[in-house]
C-alpha cells in the first residue's frame, strides 16, 4: 500500500507542479480591467486539483492554502471580487510557496508551518478586505460555499482553521446550511446507489459532511463524483421543480460530469462518472423532490445551477478539447532512451546491410537493392519519430520568464516588455533542463545592464518601455536562440580596457565580434566595475561552458546605444553531434565540428619549434600542434605533419593545430557513453558506431586543449 | 560421481547447493567462472584501441549498442599465446550492470558442482590472484580454478571501472 502511495506521490508532485507553473503564466498573462473567465476558471482548476490531489494523499499544508486560495478566485471568476494588481502579486506569491511546499513534501523535509500559515493568512486577509463590499448574497457563492464544506470534510482540519466563507457574508450561512441539510436529507435517497455501485458508499460519505476522517485516502475519481454530486443536485432541482423529464434530467447531470471532469482533469473519471449518473438519475429526481419539499432551498440552487453551468461547462469543452486532440502520455524517460537507442541500432545495422547489399550483383541483388532503399527509409523516418518523442517546445524554458522579467524589472525599477517568439520551437527535453540556468543569466544581464531606466531612454530617444525578445527558430540541423534587447549595448572600449588590466595582449583593432567573446573569458566573471557600466560581466564563462556543454556556441552581436543579441546556437538533440571524422593510422575518431576552425595541409615553413614544442603559423598566429597519434598512442601513417593534415581547433577562447593523417567525412554521429560498460578516458568525451559497425571515440576539445599547456 | 552435464541436456534447476560453472582454458590450466555472470560467447571482432590503457584491454567494440570493453586474460596473466583468429573466443559477461569482454584460449564445458566438490584454493601456483579465486575442483581427473569472475573484473588491478565509481564491489 504504502509503495504504491509513492508511486502515486511521483504523479502528483509533478502533476502539481504543471498545475503551478501554469497558474503563474495565466495569472501573469491576466487582463486586469476585463479578466478572460476562461483563464480564471483555469487559474481556479489548477488550484483545485492541487488541493484535490493534496487531499488524498494528505499533504494538509498544501490543502489547507490552495483552499483559501480556491475561495478567492472562485468568487474572482463569478465577479464577485475585484482582481488588482496587488492581489495578483499575493496570488504569485502564494504560488510560489506551494511550490515551495511541494518541494518540501517530495524531499519529505518538515513543512514549514509558519510559511503556511502566513500564506493562508494573508488570503484570508485579502479575501475578507474585499469581500464586505461585495457582500450581496450571490447564489454562486453558495456553491463555493458548500463545496468548500464538502471538501473541508476531506480535509477537516483546514475547515477549523480557516471558514472564511463562513464569517465573509451573511447569505452565507443560510445557504449553507440549508444545502447541508438538504444534503442530509438526501443522503437517504443516495442509499440506493450502495445497491447499483458500492463505490458510491464512499461518495455517500464524501457528500456528508459528516464522514470525515475516512474521506481522507480516496481516489480522484471519486473525488469528480462528489463534485458530480453537485453538479447533480443543482441541475436537478429546477427540473424537478417544473416537469421532471427523466431525459431532460440525465442529460443535465451528463452536463454536469462535464463539468465535473473538467474541474478534475480527470479524463478517465468520465466515463465513469456519466454512466454513473445515467443509471442513477431516474430514481435520484424523486430523492430530489423530496428535498426540495422539506426547505426553501431549491429556489437558491437553482439560480445557481443556471449561473453556474453556462459559465463552466464551456470552459470544460474547451479545456477539454486541446487534449482530446493531441492527448498526452506520461513515460519514464528511459524507456524513451532506449527506443532512442534501439532506433539509433537499427540505423546502424540497416547502413551494415546496405554495404553488404552492395557487394551482390545480379537480380538478386538488384532487388536485394530495391529492399534496402525501403528500409533505409523505414529506418530513418522511424528514427526521426522516435527522436521526436523526446522534443519540447522551447516555451517551457521560455515561459518561466515572464515572472522573471516581471520581477527583476519591479525591482530594477525599469520598465519591461518581454515578447517571445518561436515558443513551439521544438528541442531536445534533456536540453531543456540545462537551458534554464543560461538562458536566466543572459536574460538578468540584458535586464540589469543591457536595458537604461526609464529617464535615459527617453533621454536617447527611445520609447520608455524597453523591450527584451526570447526568439527560438530552427536552422538547418540546429536550434538558434536568441536573447535580445534594445538597451545600450556593449561598451567597447570598457571591454578592450579591462582586458588590458586582466592582462591579454589585445591589439586594438579586434573585430567587434572577438571583443565582445572577451566577455566570456574567465577573468571578466566578477568584475563589478564593468558591471556598472554596461558589460555583462556576471557569470558569462559560465554561460558559455553550460552552452558548450551542450554542444552549442554562443555569438553575440552588439550595436552601441541600440541593444545587443546573444544567438545561441544549440544542435537539435543531445544524443546527435555533428562531426568530422579523422583517421589516424587506421583508426578513426570524431571531432566534433563546433570547435573545427578549418582544416590546412601545412607546409614545411609553417612548422616551428619552441623548447621542443611544436607549433604552427597561421595567418601570423602561432599555434600549439598537438599529434593526435601521439595522444592515442597509436602508429600513424603520416611521419610528419605536412604528409597529413591539421585541423585547427579552438576550445575556451584557447586555439591549437590537431595533426591527423586524414579527414573522412562529414557526418551526425550518435552518442555513446563509454562510462557505461567502461571508464572514462582522458582526451575522449564518448564513443559512436560508425556504419560498419566498428567503435570510433569522439574527441573531447576540451581536455585536448589542456594538453596543450602541459 | 560425474557432476558434469552436457550444455544441451543440462538440467533446469540446479539444486539449492549445486552451481553451474562455465568451465574455460587459459594456456595449460583450466578455469571456471560461474555460468550466471555469463552474457553470451562470441569469436573475437577487431576492437577500438584506448589510449593510455594497460596492454591487456584490447579496446572497446559495438556489442548492439553497447560500447563494451575486452580484456585479454591472456596477456593479464601471462599465459597462453595472444593471438587472434576465427577461434579466438570472447566470453561476454555481466557483472555489476557492466558488460565485460574477456579472451580465453577456448571455452570448453558448463560443469556444475557442488559445495562438497569445492575446495579451498591454495596460495599460489595459479596465474590468478588468490584475491580472486573461490576454490579448486577435480572433474575428470582434471583441476578447475574456480575464479570469483566479479571481484577480478571490478578490482583496480583491472582497472575497468573508475576507482570513484565500484563502491558497490564486495
Amino acid at each position: 500500500m504504502s509503495i504504491n502511495m509513492a508511486e502515486f506521490h511521483q504523479v502528483f508532485f509533478e502533476e502539481s507542479h504543471e498545475h503551478l507553473e501554469s497558474m503563474e503564466q495565466l495569472l501573469l498573462a491576466l487582463d486586469l480591467d476585463s479578466p478572460d473567465p476562461e483563464e480564471l476558471n483555469t487559474i481556479f482548476r489548477a488550484a483545485h486539483s492541487i488541493k484535490g490531489g493534496s487531499g488524498i494523499f494528505g499533504f494538509t499544508a498544501l490543502t489547507s492554502v490552495t483552499h483559501v486560495m480556491e475561495n478567492l478566485l472562485d468568487k474572482t471568476r463569478k465577479g464577485n471580487f475585484e482582481l488588482n494588481s496587488s492581489v495578483i502579486d499575493l496570488l504569485l506569491r502564494t504560488v510560489d510557496t506551494l511550490s515551495h511546499i511541494l518541494n518540501l513534501y517530495r524531499e519529505e523535509e518538515p513543512i514549514d508551518w509558519q510559511e503556511v500559515e502566513f500564506s493562508k493568512n494573508q488570503l484570508v486577509a485579502a479575501l475578507n478586505g474585499e469581500s464586505f463590499s461585495t457582500a450581496s448574497a450571490s447564489s454562486g457563492a453558495a456553491v463555493v460555499a458548500s463545496q468548500g464544506d464538502v471538501e473541508s470534510a476531506v480535509t477537516s482540519k483546514t475547515a477549523v482553521e480557516t471558514p472564511p466563507e463562513s464569517n465573509t457574508d451573511e447569505g452565507f450561512g443560510f445557504f449553507k446550511d440549508d444545502v447541508e441539510l438538504a444534503l442530509a436529507t438526501e443522503s437517504d435517497g443516495y442509499g440506493f446507489f450502495d445497491e447499483a455501485y458500492i463505490a458510491k458508499e464512499i461518495t455517500v460519505d464524501d457528500l456528508h459532511p459528516k464522514g470525515s476522517e475516512s474521506a481522507v485516502t480516496k481516489a480522484d475519481a471519486e473525488l469528480s463524483d462528489d463534485e458530480l454530486g453537485f453538479g447533480f443536485f443543482e441541475s436537478l432541482t429546477p427540473e424537478a421543480e417544473d416537469t421532471p423529464l427523466v431525459d431532460d434530467i440525465s442529460q443535465s447531470a451528463a452536463e454536469a460530469s462535464v463539468k465535473a471532469n473538467g474541474n478534475d482533469d480527470q479524463p478517465t473519471a468520465t466515463t465513469n462518472t456519466t454512466s454513473t449518473t445515467r443509471t442513477t438519475a431516474p430514481k435520484t429526481q424523486t430523492a430530489e423532490v423530496e428535498a426540495n419539499k422539506t426547505d426553501g432551498v431549491k429556489v437558491v440552487t437553482a439560480t445557481t445551477t443556471k449561473t453556474d453551468v453556462p459559465v463552466k461547462t464551456p470552459a470544460a469543452a474547451k479545456k477539454a478539447a486541446p487534449p482530446s486532440s493531441d492527448s498526452t502520455l506520461r513515460v519514464e524517460t528511459s524507456k524513451i532512451d532506449s527506443l532512442v537507442n534501439l532506433a539509433g541500432e537499427l540505423v546502424i545495422t540497416q547502413s551494415m546491410l546496405t554495404l553488404i547489399g552492395n557487394e551482390l550483383g545480379g537480380e538478386v541483388g538488384e532487388r536485394l537493392k530495391t529492399a534496402l532503399n525501403e528500409l533505409e527509409r523505414n529506418t530513418r523516418e522511424m528514427q526521426e519519430a522516435v527522436m521526436s518523442v523526446r522534443m519540447l517546445p522551447v516555451s517551457f524554458v521560455f515561459n518561466r520568464f515572464h515572472r522573471l522579467v516581471r520581477d527583476l524589472s519591479d525591482q530594477l525599477g525599469k520598465n519591461v516588455n518581454l515578447v517571445i517568439e518561436g515558443g513551439n520551437t521544438e528541442i531536445d527535453k534533456g536540453m531543456i533542463e540545462k537551458l534554464v540556468d543560461p538562458l536566466t543569466h543572459l536574460v538578468r544581464n540584458s535586464l540589469d545592464h543591457g536595458i537604461e531606466k526609464p529617464e535615459k531612454r527617453i533621454a536617447a530617444g527611445k520609447p520608455e518601455m524597453g523591450t527584451l525578445s526570447l526568439k527560438a527558430s530552427q536552422r538547418g540541423g540546429s536550434i538558434v536562440i536568441a536573447v535580445h534587447d534594445d538597451g545600450g549595448g556593449l561598451n567597447r572600449d570598457r571591454i578592450l580596457q579591462k582586458a588590458r588590466e586582466n592582462g591579454m595582449a589585445i591589439s586594438d583593432n579586434l573585430p567587434d565580434k572577438q571583443v565582445w567573446q572577451l566577455i566570456f573569458a574567465a577573468g571578466f566573471s566578477t568584475a563589478a566595475e564593468v558591471t556598472d557600466v554596461s558589460g555583462r560581466g556576471v557569470g558569462m564563462d559560465v554561460v558559455r561552458k553550460n552552452i558548450e556543454a551542450l554542444g552549442g556556441r554562443i555569438d553575440i552581436d552588439s550595436v552601441t546605444g541600440q541593444g545587443a543579441t546573444f544567438e545561441i546556437q544549440l544542435p537539435l538533440t543531445l544524443a546527435i553531434v555533428d562531426g568530422m571524422s579523422v583517421s589516424t593510422g587506421n583508426q578513426i575518431y570524431i571531432l566534433p565540428l563546433v570547435h573545427i576552425i578549418e582544416s590546412i595541409q601545412p607546409q614545411r615553413d609553417q612548422l616551428k619549434f619552441l623548447a621542443n614544442e611544436q607549433l604552427i603559423k597561421v595567418r601570423e598566429e602561432y599555434l600549439p600542434l598537438l599529434n593526435l597519434h601521439e595522444l592515442m598512442e597509436i602508429d600513424s601513417h603520416a611521419q610528419t605533419p605536412e604528409e597529413g593534415i591539421v585541423v585547427l581547433l579552438e576550445s575556451n577562447n584557447k586555439r591549437f593545430g590537431l595533426c591527423v593523417d586524414g579527414l573522412v567525412g562529414q557526418q551526425q554521429v550518435v552518442i555513446k557513453s563509454l562510462e557505461k560498460h567502461y571508464r572514462r578516458i582522458p582526451g575522449v568525451s564518448g564513443a559512436t558506431i560508425m556504419g560498419d559497425g566498428s567503435v570510433a571515440l569522439i574527441l573531447d576539445v576540451e581536455s585536448l586543449a589542456l594538453h596543450v599547456n602541459n | 560421481m560425474d557432476s558434469r552435464t552436457n550444455t544441451a541436456s543440462k538440467q533446469e534447476y540446479s539444486v539449492h547447493d549445486e552451481v553451474e560453472f562455465l568451465s574455460f582454458v587459459l594456456g595449460e590450466e583450466h578455469y571456471a567462472l560461474d555460468i550466471m555472470s555469463v552474457k553470451e560467447i562470441r569469436g573475437y571482432e577487431p576492437v577500438t584501441k584506448i589510449a593510455n590503457a594497460p596492454s591487456f584491454i584490447k579496446g572497446v567494440l559495438n556489442l548492439r549498442g553497447d560500447i563494451v570493453p575486452i580484456v585479454d586474460l591472456r596477456m593479464k596473466f601471462g599465459v597462453g599465446s595472444a593471438t587472434y583468429n576465427e577461434f579466438t573466443i570472447v566470453i561476454m559477461l555481466n557483472v555489476y550492470e557492466r558488460i565485460v569482454g574477456i579472451v580465453v584460449d577456448a571455452v570448453s564445458d558448463v560443469i556444475k558442482l557442488t559445495t562438497e566438490e569445492i575446495l579451498p584454493p591454495p596460495e599460489f601456483g595459479v596465474a590468478f590472484d588468490s584475491r580472486y579465486l573461490k576454490g579448486l575442483a577435480t572433474v575428470e581427473d582434471k583441476m578447475i580454478i574456480l575464479v570469483n569472475i566479479q571481484a577480478l573484473i571490478s578490482s583496480d588491478e583491472l582497472g575497468l571501472i573508475d576507482a570513484s565509481n565500484h563502491s558497490d564491489q564486495e
